[in-house]
């Protein structure tokens, strides 16, 4: 069977720099970093002070109080995303469309807000019982499960947990979903609410967020910085698309993934390498024909040099000829949404033809002698981009997007 | 540096990585007792624990062999 062609027609984004995909591709565009000192009650006990945490945000204008009660704030960051999503995308589902329509989203952790309520109601207020909708606003499938009943999709709708891969997973299980013909449109993406006590303690113990802030490939880098917030792309088959007369801004055309089934943390850059490659040959393209890369780029002294050793040895000379930039200097690292945004990131960059900027760039770094696109972005005319999503467990994916063209 | 830290971290990596204590001297490297990069991470946790104090992230990453877990420790101490 022939293959289709999968374009992005609409975009939702909640994000610390914007709760709209307007708002975030102008912080962006302006470099403006939504990285600050997140919420007292919690920073207070936690050795890190610095977070990109969304301070005000109100669901009730997007979904009715009974269905709200049901959910945790990640499923409400997702719903929120993915209503905006449609809207932009201006495709509403039915009983026909419905069928054939697939939701797909990642998280890494779903809705620990209500389960680390429940272990404080239990173990330190000493309650006997736990709200009765613990389990439904805890399952990491309730974000997709509740943009399905929001929006009435009735095809596949499944969550993916591959840490700081699953929006990649999910989006690109979503474009071989649509390309193969087993369904013509999706919401996929992911959503992340990581600001809780317990969690934020975990990443204190491991030791790889910043104390100050996210300077990806900088030489001064001193690692991460936890973000939350969730983004979502409606990804449709071009058929469809340009029968409903639909605005497209980018077009899906490659995946890969892999495992490096080494190490449980530290990343290993021939699975970096194979991910990136298989998503240029899923695509057709040779690794000359690409543009820009919106990195991993964490930020940790660790990823920074081997995602650079990895893009230079699959890309050879043309790595001078790259522009790469991590965003996660601006939004932060959203773990199992992150890379949702920077779908949304590299579908305007290509869409504009402005390279997103690596922020708080200050020092070069020998072992990450690339183009990062320092400090402010850049107009720039592109036609391929690549996203690069690594993830703790070794699990990588990598999907390769064109700006559209006929 | 005292000898009961020493022995302390003698003590956790013999037990974390079932080597002969015996084999462990101050000048041992991490990778050469096959500790990588998280079991280092837990072992300074064990430590924190231990003597109650705290080793900055920044102090952490040089950290790579015994003697400069003692010295961190020592510091953190105010010792």
């Amino acid at each position: 069977m022939k293959q289709r062609r999968v374009v992005i027609t609409g975009t939702g984004i909640v994000s610390a720099i914007g709760m709209n995909t307007n708002d975030f591709w102008k912080n962006i565009v302006e470099c403006r970093s939504g990285i600050d000192v997140y919420d007292p009650t919690l920073s207070d006990q936690i050795r890190f002070k610095h977070g990109a945490d969304i301070k005000q945000f109100d669901a009730s204008a997007f979904i009715e109080k009974n269905e709200l009660d049901m959910m945790d704030r990640f499923a409400q960051f997702a719903v929120v995303a993915a209503k905006e999503a449609a809207s932009t995308a201006g495709i509403s589902f039915n009983e026909e469309n419905g069928n054939r329509s697939a939701v797909i989203c990642g998280t890494s952790i779903g809705g620990v807000h209500a389960q680390e309520n429940s272990y404080v109601e239990l173990y330190r207020e000493n309650k006997s019982r736990v709200h009765p909708f613990t389990i439904p606003r805890t399952m990491p499938n309730s974000a997709a499960s509740n943009i399905s009943m929001q929006m009435g999709i009735t095809g596949p709708v499944y969550t993916i947990s591959t840490a700081c891969a699953s929006s990649n997973h999910a989006i690109g299980n979503a474009f071989w979903l649509i390309r193969n013909g087993i369904c013509d449109q999706a919401i996929a993406g992911g959503s992340e609410t990581p600001f809780t006590y317990v969690f934020l303690k975990a990443w204190e113990a491991i030791r790889v967020v910043a104390p100050d802030t996210c300077r990806p490939f900088s030489k001064t880098r001193q690692g991460m910085i936890i973000g939350e917030g969730a983004g979502m792309l409606v990804i449709e088959a071009l058929e469809n698309a340009q029968a409903r007369g639909a605005n497209i801004l980018a077009e899906i055309v490659g995946f890969g993934m892999t495992s490096d089934a080494c190490h449980i943390t530290k990343p290993d850059q021939k699975g970096a390498e194979r991910a990136m490659r298989l998503a240029m040959e899923d695509a057709n393209l040779a690794p000359d024909e690409i543009d820009y890369i919106n990195a991993h780029g964490t930020g940790t002294l660790v990823n920074d040099s081997m995602e650079v050793a990895a893009i230079r040895t699959v890309f050879g000379p043309h790595t001078n000829s790259l522009s790469i930039s991590s965003t996660k200097s601006l939004h932060g690292h959203a773990l199992g949404a992150t890379s949702a945004l920077e779908a949304v990131a590299t579908t305007m960059a290509l869409h504009h033809g402005i390279l997103p900027p690596t922020a708080n760039f200050e020092e070069k770094d020998e072992d990450c002698d690339i183009d990062i696109v320092p400090n402010a972005s850049r107009k720039k005319d592109i036609r391929h981009a690549l996203s690069n999503a690594f993830a703790f467990g070794g699990l990588n994916a990598v999907l390769a997007f064109k700006k559209w063209e006929e | 540096m005292s000898d009961l830290i020493f022995e302390k971290i003698a003590e956790l990596i013999s037990s974390k990585k079932s080597l002969n204590k015996e084999l462990i001297n101050i000048e041992s490297s991490f990778e050469d007792l096959g500790l990588d990069s998280l079991d280092a991470i837990e072992l300074i946790a064990d430590l924190e624990d231990e003597f109650n104090v705290t080793i900055p992230n920044t102090e952490l990453q040089g950290i790579k062999t015994v003697r400069q877990a003692a010295e961190g420790l020592t510091k953190a101490m105010g010792a």
